[in-house]
């Protein structure tokens, strides 16, 4: 009957398994540490619940049937994706349906994960609400993990300008003999006239340095 | 032109066989017929099915079983779609690691990829290590709802091998399938190219035989659209559906390879170098051998009505689907998977190129070994090879009798 690796104690599990007086087992699959730490940390205040974690993608079948979870996680861009699908399409077989996201019908919900860049397995059976709302987290933190992520790039763009800034008004102070305060006067200025951001002249200035060779000494 | 471009998203999945997408995009067609053909790589087929669902993308390269799967509700978030074209045919391989390769040598007396002694050696290592007490073959496929899937079930059970008893099918994305020959996790793949090719570039693979030695000229992969966005734009759809042609056609020249390898070969599509994507092109693959052999038909872009969306085809899918129990087969069921496929829309968005078209829209599959003339819009065109390699016929008029005839595996 059952046709597929590792599916016979899957089943067999759910089957002996009483739904209702156990924490919610939850699976988060990501390789992403970082972001998986952070969704786990917003799940475990959400309740009776259960959080584990799998990172690494070799064998993760029979990796899922030992952990036996009650909803699934996955990265939206996990290429893994097909391999827990095709265990769920199995699963129709034994008249056992895993939906996908909470309902169907939810279209919205369905949208702000997509959005977020997951997607979620939910076992069949269990209470909706309740899962709703676990989803919900989930979205959340995977959004605020993409925000981290956006605020973590800024910042370094942001060091990596005033870097470029203290080496073009240090270029003005050398060539033009003029002290510090001026140097920046100068930058500001000819940024303002030409409508850009003083990091862009900034770096213009010192890209044509090194090109005239006048950076040299630093 | 002046007027503002219609903005159509697309999602690909990292073949060779996205080639008419890409070519679209990238050489002027999609921008000739009034269209801002904005592509994007996904990394599973589940990905491009759900971000079609929520509207994310309005068409997508998509696995041919994929939309009749979801028109039938089979599996999570289906959403009804629909096929104007078909995106090419072949570039399928059934590739096995070194060792397993080594136990069929043994049992094969010529080395060309023909399908039948291949299953047949296939057949004997299976009895021997079913004797021996190993466990049995992992093989790889992309995805339930494939042409891979049903190819290879239907390959394995003319040599009487039962997929998922004899041996065990594990679904794997095509780029992991060399990893996963190499780590022994898997001892063969069905996939699109250029993974048969990787893995037997890498040495960790030999390419056993092809999906056209299974079925000649096979369908593989369709233009998928979400079926609200279909209605809502019909004529973005004819538009859509000639600018891939267009490219379909341009890929398939010759005198184009080298081009096509190399815009393929870029980070945003492949990203995999020229040598494992030019043999393809050139319809050639490397044996066990060693050397690199010409397999006429292997790949069709637009050549043989690559392109067009045959129902006899949604309806072959239809049958491997209820022969391996993955839907029940019912007249609404049919009904489902035949109205998925749009030969109408593809008639009429192709009539400005004035095309040479078959006059029918269905045909008898496996009928032809050879090219013969065919019924078209100028009397001009010829259909075939489509033979399947164990000489069977499936004649859609008479589906219930060919569903009858295939060895029943669904319970």
């Amino acid at each position: 009957m059952n046709k597929y690796v590792g599916l016979p104690s899957l089943c067999a599990a759910h089957k002996m398994r009483p739904m209702s007086d156990k924490p919610l087992h939850i699976l988060i699959i990501d390789e992403n540490r970082i972001r998986a730490s952070i969704i786990e940390d917003g799940l475990s205040g959400a309740g009776d619940v259960r959080v584990t974690i799998l990172d690494a993608t070799g064998q993760l079948l029979r990796r899922i049937v030992a952990i036996d979870p009650d909803v699934i996680f996955i990265d939206l861009e996990n290429p893994n994706r097909d391999l827990l699908e095709h265990m769920f399409d199995v699963s129709r077989a034994v008249k056992r349906p895993v939906a996908m996201f909470v309902d169907r019908s939810d279209q919205a919900s369905i949208e702000a994960a997509i959005e977020a860049g997951v997607s979620a397995y939910v076992v069949d059976g269990l209470k909706k609400e309740r899962v709703h709302s676990i989803l919900e987290t989930a979205v959340v933190r995977f959004n605020a993990f993409e925000r981290l992520k956006r605020e973590l790039e800024d910042a370094r763009s942001e060091l990596a300008d005033r870097k470029t800034i203290e080496r073009a008004k240090a270029i003005l102070m050398r060539t033009r003999g003029i002290a510090e305060p001026e140097a920046y006067a100068l930058l500001r200025k000819t940024a303002m006239n030409q409508n850009r951001r003083i990091a862009e002249i900034a770096e213009s200035l010192v890209m044509a340095a090194g090109m005239l060779g006048e950076e040299g000494g630093k | 032109m002046s007027e503002t471009k219609r903005e159509v998203r697309a999602g690909f999945i990292p073949l060779v066989d996205c080639a008419p997408l890409v070519i679209a995009a990238e050489h002027g067609f999609a921008e000739a017929e009034g269209l801002d053909l904005k592509l994007s790589r996904e990394t599973s087929w589940a990905t491009i099915r759900d971000k079609l669902a929520v509207s994310h993308f309005d068409a997508a390269h998509i696995l041919a079983p994929m939309p009749i799967a979801a028109n039938l509700g089979l599996g999570p978030l289906p959403t009804p779609m629909l096929v104007p074209m078909a995106l090419g045919t072949g570039a399928n391989t059934v590739t096995v690691s070194n060792a397993l390769w080594q136990e069929l040598i043994r049992h094969l007396d010529r080395i060309d990829f023909s399908a039948a002694p291949a299953v047949t050696a296939l057949a004997s290592v299976v009895r021997d290590r079913g004797r021996q007490g190993a466990p049995p073959l992992q093989l790889g496929i992309v995805h339930p709802h494939s042409a891979h899937h049903y190819e290879l079930a239907y390959w394995l059970s003319s040599g009487g091998i039962v997929a998922g008893q004899d041996v065990e099918l594990v679904v794997v994305p095509p780029s992991l399938m060399p990893a996963a020959l190499a780590n022994a996790h898997i001892d063969g793949f069905c996939a699109g190219e250029p993974w048969g090719t990787v893995a037997s570039s890498e040495r960790v693979g030999v390419i056993l035989t092809t999906n056209a030695h299974i079925w000649r000229n096979s369908p593989e992969k369709v233009l998928g659209l979400r079926l609200d966005w279909a209605q809502r734009d019909p004529q973005g759809v004819e538009a859509l559906v000639r600018a891939v042609y267009s490219a379909a056609v341009w890929c398939d020249q010759p005198g184009n390879q080298d081009e096509l390898a190399a815009i393929l070969a870029r980070e945003a599509y492949l990203g995999q170098s020229v040598d494992v994507i030019r043999p393809c092109l050139a319809r050639r693959l490397r044996a066990g051998d060693g050397a690199l052999h010409p397999i006429d038909g292997f790949l069709n872009f637009a050549s043989n009505t690559a392109t067009f969306p045959w129902i006899s085809h949604a309806l072959w899918f239809y049958t491997q689907m209820v022969r391996l129990g993955q839907t029940l087969h019912s007249e609404a069921a049919l009904h489902a998977a035949r109205s998925t496929y749009r030969p109408d829309i593809y008639r009429s968005a192709l009539q400005p190129l004035d095309v040479e078209l078959p006059s029918v829209n269905t045909k008898v599959e496996g009928a032809l070994h050879g090219k013969a003339p065919a019924g078209s819009t100028r009397g001009n065109l010829s259909l075939g090879p489509d033979a399947f390699f164990d000489g069977k016929v499936f004649d859609p008029d008479r589906l219930e009798d060919y569903l009858a005839s295939l060895p029943d595996t669904s319970s």
